[in-house]
């Protein structure tokens, strides 16, 4: 009898508690969570799996998760090349590429943005509220709408085959971008500061450079993160632009190991791991700042 | 004493810094030197790449500063009498001719006008052949170096330039301006929008009214005309989009894309971030595993899930043929229901994903679903958070439901954040073809294209450039009226311009 009640009681508290969540509630919710979490994450897993595969194995039906003879033959010879077979490692020159192009697309827009997004803040103009609605549609226009022509312009000004060209593309979407990021943070700074400095007698060029730029370099670097994200995985843009072998962004590169289905699936892998992990750690780093970001500038609507 | 305390603290940070890295360079130099022959990055294109780059970067710096100035002297600066207004008024004037000379010559050169032959085309392109010849009188001078004849130019002008500025400013004086600086701050990156976005979206409108193909070599033989602009229009809408599709079929096609990945990005989104908006263990864990998809470089994502989509030896292919063979294995166990497991094995198995169209359909849905669910969550979670708990509580008093409240109090407090994000979300799928592209290239038979791919194969594989400016410029209108509508609706930008 007195068993029952406590059996009872049990199933009671397991399934109605009355204050918060019942234990079975929170239980399904971790599964629940579990199954999502397992579901992203596996797909990044599988890439890890499949760059420790040795080369007589790639080709499996298998799904363990650390495949049998696990070997890091693939990393070595994306790294370093496979002398044996006289074939060079273009790993590292596609990083540079890509870096370079980034790093100098971002310093563009950021430079560019961080002055005129702080007049579109603070100033009304004639031409402001256009410039805005300008800015925003800019958002609206297809990746690769403005492709075509800026393909033909960069012909004729033979910068096809050359990271300049990329990086005239790259900046088409970063520059309108980022304007409208940092109109969004520099909003958000109070204008009182700048109005005691006014009083005190700065100029408006000094407030800009001794209190706006220095409050507002954390967001500086998310904008130029941002942009930098924006152009780090780009594919679509690189591809026509660059044709040369050694000029090729990341992406490039390792689109050729992965075409090659059977030849190179193990280095694909083991080049988007090396790529992916650090990305991934700056990106989760950094997300809560990006989202903000984000929310300021873009969605804001 | 203590001072020198505080001086030894506040260098340490960057002396740690500084062993950091040195210690890493040595790591790395261990670690590279002996298979340094196996790698084909040197230093030698490291530098010719940081030469090129700060190049290209001084030259866009320098043109900013001569804009800056200009536009500085004409805002701040005042002649004070008659004689110095006639020198300087002369001087900005010829400049800003010098540089409408240069901009049209730059139309020239990309051939977005065409200039006749004749005295008048060489007087506008003087600026340009002056350069040039100043070019080679500096070479045949030898006073530098013929690889670097064209720095040396650009700084002599540069010089130039400055000295004329600098007698501007020496016989003008100061005045005040309101809007000046405004238009100072806003003029180097108006200048970049006008290179970048406005003049490639004149050349898009010219391009979609020529019959600009690979047989015209682009823009050099290609004829402009309202005939042809009607001619593209025409096809766009009767023939044939990119090889074999049609307009209406992928429209629609897209249609279903944007609707589809929209309506799973956001239930998905939403039911995660209920999920995690709750006090809970391993909360900040699950959030670190959930944004995966989002953090990780889509290029990479999208191939490796094209690989997971192989007939053999991908993942989903492997799944289903397991649970096929359980199936069937069950049927000859299980003998009183046998038949619904049998047709169970029958149906379910391995697919084609690569060759059946409506499998590679799925199979791009469920990339691009998968890649995009993370970030609606995470704006979710981002609106559910700022939803003040007192409204769950008055409600829970008046003896709401779960439902109840969820209807009634989270929709409408997130709709702030949720329609923007909504919207965003259409737009930025309507447009999001790499996931597509490097997964199923659009194949088979441009089934599982959408617009904007249709468009890029248009221009990059069949180099039909004046076809693929009208596209462009149709897509370009169709969401520009989604955005308007969307706009009216919401009564939407006030908050950003105002």
């Amino acid at each position: 009898m007195k068993k029952r009640n406590a059996l009872v009681r049990l199933y009671r508290w397991f399934f109605f508690r009355a204050r918060g969540d019942s234990p079975f509630k929170r239980l399904l919710i971790h599964l629940l969570l579990i199954i999502a979490c397992a579901i992203s994450v596996y797909p990044v897993l599988r890439v890890v799996t499949i760059s420790l595969r040795p080369n007589d194995t790639l080709l499996t039906t298998s799904l363990r998760i650390i495949p049998e003879n696990a070997t890091l033959d693939n990393y070595r010879e994306v790294i370093f090349g496979a002398p044996e077979k006289n074939r060079k490692s273009d790993f590292f020159l596609w990083l540079w590429n890509s870096f370079s192009v980034v790093m100098v697309t971002s310093i563009i827009s950021v430079a560019l943005a961080a002055v005129s997004a702080y007049a579109f803040s603070r100033f009304r103009f004639k031409g402001r509220s256009a410039g805005l609605v300008f800015l925003f549609t800019t958002q609206m226009i297809p990746a690769g709408m403005l492709l075509l022509p800026l393909y033909i312009m960069l012909a004729k000004l033979r910068m096809i085959n050359s990271s300049l060209g990329l990086i005239i593309a790259y900046s088409v979407s970063s520059v309108p971008l980022t304007i409208w990021m940092l109109k969004g943070y520099y909003d958000t700074i109070p204008v009182d500061l700048e109005e005691a400095a006014l009083i005190d007698g700065a100029s408006r060029m000094m407030t800009f450079t001794r209190i706006i730029l220095p409050l507002s370099s954390p967001s500086l670097a998310i904008a130029f993160l941002f942009s930098f994200m924006g152009g780090w995985s780009e594919y679509l843009v690189a591809r026509v632009v660059l044709q040369k072998n050694d000029l090729f962004t990341w992406p490039l590169g390792i689109w050729t190991y992965a075409q090659q289905f059977t030849v190179s699936w193990g280095k694909f892998a083991a080049a988007s791991v090396l790529i992916a992990v650090p990305v991934m750690a700056l990106f989760l780093y950094s997300s809560k700042w990006l989202i903000s970001g984000l929310t300021l500038g873009s969605v804001k609507g | 004493m203590g001072e020198k305390a505080s001086i030894f603290r506040k260098y340490l940070p960057t002396a740690l810094w500084i062993i950091g890295l040195v210690a890493l360079y040595l790591i790395l130099r261990v670690l590279f030197a002996p298979h340094a022959s196996g790698i084909s990055l040197n230093s030698k294109m490291i530098l010719s790449r940081i030469r090129e780059v700060s190049l290209f970067l001084g030259a866009i710096a320098a043109g900013m500063v001569l804009i800056e100035v200009y536009f500085y002297q004409i805002f701040f600066r005042r002649p004070s009498h008659t004689i110095t207004t006639i020198i300087v008024r002369f001087i900005q004037g010829f400049l800003g001719f010098i540089t409408l000379l240069l901009v049209i010559a730059f139309f020239d050169l990309t051939d977005l006008i065409r200039l006749p032959e004749g005295p008048l085309r060489s007087f506008i392109l003087f600026p340009t052949s002056g350069f040039a010849a100043l070019q080679k009188f500096l070479v045949t001078a030898k006073m530098g170096p013929a690889g670097q004849a064209s720095l040396v130019a650009a700084l002599l002008l540069f010089l130039v330039l400055g000295l004329l500025f600098f007698l501007i400013q020496r016989i003008t004086e100061p005045r005040v301006s309101r809007v000046g600086l405004a238009y100072l701050l806003v003029i180097s990156a108006f200048v970049g929008v006008l290179f970048l976005i406005i003049y490639p979206f004149l050349f898009e409108i010219k391009l979609a009214f020529s019959n600009a193909s690979l047989g015209t070599q682009a823009t050099k033989n290609a004829s402009y005309g309202l005939q042809y602009g009607w001619q593209n229009l025409v096809t766009l809408f009767t023939g044939n989009v990119a090889k074999d599709a049609k307009f209406f079929e992928v429209l629609g096609r897209t249609v279903l894309w944007t609707v589809i990945n929209v309506t799973f990005h956001v239930t998905g989104g939403m039911v995660l971030a209920l999920l995690l908006h709750r006090p809970m263990k391993l909360q900040g864990f699950y959030r670190t595993l959930l944004v995966f998809p989002w953090a990780i470089p889509t290029t990479i994502a999208a191939m490796a899930l094209r690989n997971e989509f192989d007939l053999r030896y991908g993942f989903f292919n492997i799944m289903l043929n397991n649970i096929h063979r359980f199936f069937a294995g069950l049927s000859t166990q299980v003998a009183p229901l046998s038949p619904v497991f049998s047709w169970l094995a029958a149906n379910i198995g391995p697919v084609s994903w690569k060759q059946d169209p409506f499998w590679a359909f799925v199979s791009i849905l469920i990339s691009n679903i998968w890649l995009g669910i993370p970030f609606m969550a995470v704006i979710i979670l981002g609106g559910l958070q700022s939803i003040s708990h007192e409204y769950y509580e008055a409600a829970e008093m008046d003896g709401a439901s779960k439902w109840q409240m969820f209807r009634n109090i989270t929709l409408p407090l997130l709709r702030p954040v949720l329609t923007p994000a909504i919207i965003l979300g259409v737009i930025w799928t309507f447009n999001k073809f790499d996931v597509i592209w490097l997964i199923t290239q659009g194949g088979p038979q441009e089934k599982t294209d959408i617009l904007v791919s249709s468009m890029y194969k248009a221009a990059f594989q069949f180099y039909r450039y004046g076809f693929t400016a009208m596209f462009a410029l149709v897509i370009f209108f169709i969401l520009l009226g989604f955005t308007i509508v969307y706009l009216r609706v919401t009564g939407g930008l006030k908050s950003a311009t105002e």
